[in-house]
């Protein structure tokens, strides 16, 4: 084991451990003989635990604040103190990236971003990054003995369960942050999704640009509708204001692992295919066939989408 | 209102470049653009300068071979001037070293209300500057803005989150990171590109900024490369042409795989 004690940055939605967060405990343990997790508030410790977390550090009194500084100050406050772990994983999430950056000019140590998988080398850990689309892998490794810093993308790793017990709930103590801090949230709006949610849906249907317009983004909807899967989208088409931010599947959007992904009229910008060319299957519809997306398509179909999603809701519809 | 925007400059996405076999780094030549996601930060901090009814837009870059291209864009959109840090000893520079820069050069453009970055940027996308260059001038900060107003001493943004998003309220002076979309960037107009070929790019390098050299560039990153493999590549697609019938190959294939 190259590490003896790697930190996990713990993150959670309505007092439910993220997948993500799960997914890095999964790593770490195979990784370090200590794996434990630094969080702003104990009610994960149950779900941590079960998965191999042994303690949940509690960051407390962020109630109402963006965390970035408040966990980067408790961390880096506890390698000063000689207490810090010899990595931190933390998620590509709003509040991950915001924790990585200050943590790294705390402690004066470099990020290795954009991780999808971790190696042991030379007696240390390589991220491996994807670049050009995901066609090459770039392992990088750090050069100094300081706290090595991964901020890795959702869906990199399988989340397991480890069958150990509640983790141990201990307070890290907090640093004073200063001015820093002083950023407030005052009110939370959560939109209104039914369905089956990208993260953990069996099939995802995305539709793109190649729609034409937003009314026939209607197909997509019908047909994800017709087979039980979430709607998706590119990014150009969020921008455009078709459909909500949450619905971007991409770099910059959320990154799915389907059994099947339908790419209807998407061109396949490498942004995009970052977010979903770890689907089992994929089948894209596209008019044009120097299309990136055929690239990484088990079916392409080259014709006009609305022809063809019409035609294929209509046969299923009929089965 | 004087607002800073951080904007980067890079090789034109439609053409990628490629990874150095020797340096193992991405080759850099030709002529650089301004990001796209840079035009949102831009935008917003004309309209927010022009809100405010007073004060003015600076634009800082880190960049090689004192290039000018991308900030030109920015200035013809209507930016009032700019701080250009270019010294060769910045190669290689990972997202904390060109931070550290990028700070020297905010405090260098003069006493600023708001700086302003994109979220990430389209070369590099590490994602983690704009809460680098906020802890390194000890500023609090917003990320993932997709919308912001001032009210007097302080910001409101809209953050984007998993689910929607949360109003945030931050005193100034703030670092805030803007969403692709944020706002619809202007395309400059005739008037604007003749202006900006005469408006002032402060040119400096690490001695006038007074950044240790070893802090940065190669020296300071704190990483290395120790290897570039090819990735798996997905098996073979079929690929076939509509002729009307193609949903029946779809509907086989989710049939085969057992989802209908
Ligand atoms: C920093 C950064 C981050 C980004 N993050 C993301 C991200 O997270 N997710 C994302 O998706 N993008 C992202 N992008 C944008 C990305 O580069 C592309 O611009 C975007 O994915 C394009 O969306 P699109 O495929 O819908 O549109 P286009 O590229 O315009 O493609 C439309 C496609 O539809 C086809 N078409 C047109 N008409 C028809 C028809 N009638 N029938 C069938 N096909 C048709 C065309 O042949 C074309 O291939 C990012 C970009 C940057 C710079
Ligand atoms: N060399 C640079 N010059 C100016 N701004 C930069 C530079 N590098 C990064 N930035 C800013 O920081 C944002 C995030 O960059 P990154 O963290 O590299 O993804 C960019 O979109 C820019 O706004």
């Amino acid at each position: 084991m190259a590490l003896s004690k790697i930190w996990v940055f713990g993150e959670s939605s309505n007092g439910k451990a993220t997948s993500t967060t799960l997914e890095l405990l999964a790593k770490a343990r195979e990784l370090a003989g200590t794996v434990e997790v630094v969080a702003t508030s104990a009610d994960l410790a149950a779900e941590v635990g079960a998965h191999g977390a042994t303690k949940v550090l509690v960051v407390g009194g962020t109630d109402g604040k963006l965390l970035g500084p408040a966990v980067a100050g408790a961390v880096a406050a506890a390698v000063a103190a000689g207490n810090g772990p010899d990595a931190v994983f933390l998620a590509t999430s709003y509040d991950g990236r915001d924790v990585a950056g200050r943590l790294s000019v705390k402690l004066d140590a470099p990020v290795i971003t954009n991780v999808v998988n971790l190696v042991e080398r030379d007696g240390g850990l390589a991220g491996v990054v994807p670049v050009f689309g995901g066609t090459q892998d770039v392992y990088t490794k750090f050069t100094t003995d300081k706290t090595n810093l991964f901020l890795i993308r959702p869906k990199s790793f399988a989340a397991e369960e480890s069958g150990g017990g509640a983790a141990a709930v201990e307070d890290l103590a907090a640093a004073d942050n200063g001015a820093t801090g002083a950023a407030v949230v005052t009110n939370r709006f959560v939109e209104e999704k039914t369905g089956p949610s990208l993260d953990d849906a069996a099939v995802v249907v995305a539709g793109g640009r190649g729609l034409g317009d937003k009314d026939n983004y209607a197909l997509v909807e019908n047909l994800a509708k017709q087979l039980g899967a979430a709607p998706g989208a590119s990014r150009a088409i969020v921008d455009a204001g078709w459909v909500p931010y949450s619905y971007q599947v991409g770099q910059t959007g959320k990154v799915v692992k389907p059994d099947v992904y339908i790419a209807a009229g998407i061109s396949g910008a490498t942004q995009h295919l970052v977010g979903m060319k770890g689907s089992k299957h994929i089948i894209a519809i596209n008019k044009d066939p120097e299309a990136p997306i055929f690239s990484v398509a088990d079916l392409g179909i080259v014709g006009d989408v609305n022809k063809v999603l019409p035609k294929l809701l209509e046969a299923l519809q009929a089965r | 209102m004087n607002v800073v925007v951080c904007v980067k400059q890079i090789p034109d996405p439609a053409d990628p470049g490629a990874l150095d076999p020797n340096t193992k780094t991405l080759k850099r030549d030709g002529k650089l653009i301004l990001d796209e996601s840079d035009s949102y930060g831009v935008e917003m901090a004309l309209q927010l300068v022009d809100a405010a009814g007073g004060g003015e837009v600076t634009l800082v870059s880190m960049a090689p071979n004192g290039e000018t291209a991308g900030l030109r864009t920015a200035l013809a959109m209507g930016a009032a001037k700019a701080v250009l840090v270019s010294d060769d000893a910045l190669q290689g520079s990972d997202a904390l070293g060109t931070s550290k820069v990028l700070a020297k050069a905010i405090e260098r453009a003069g006493q600023a209300d708001l700086i302003l970055t994109a979220t990430e940027s389209s070369d590099g996308y590490t994602g983690t500057v704009p809460e680098q260059i906020a802890e390194l001038l000890s500023l609090p900060s917003v990320t993932f803005a997709k919308s912001i107003t001032v009210d007097g001493s302080s910001v409101k943004v809209q953050r984007q989150t998993e689910s929607g998003y949360d109003d945030v309220e931050c005193p100034l002076p703030a670092v805030v990171s803007v969403t692709a979309g944020v706002v619809e960037p202007r395309y400059p107009s005739f008037k604007g590109i003749m202006a900006a070929k005469s408006k002032p790019v402060d040119q400096v390098g690490l001695g006038d900024l007074g950044v240790d050299a070893g802090s940065v560039g190669w020296a300071g990153a704190g990483q290395e490369i120790v290897e570039i493999a090819t990735a798996e590549a997905r098996a073979a697609s079929t690929v076939v042409e509509d002729d009307g019938e193609a949903f029946q190959k779809i509907v086989d294939m989710l049939a085969e795989l057992k989802i209908v």
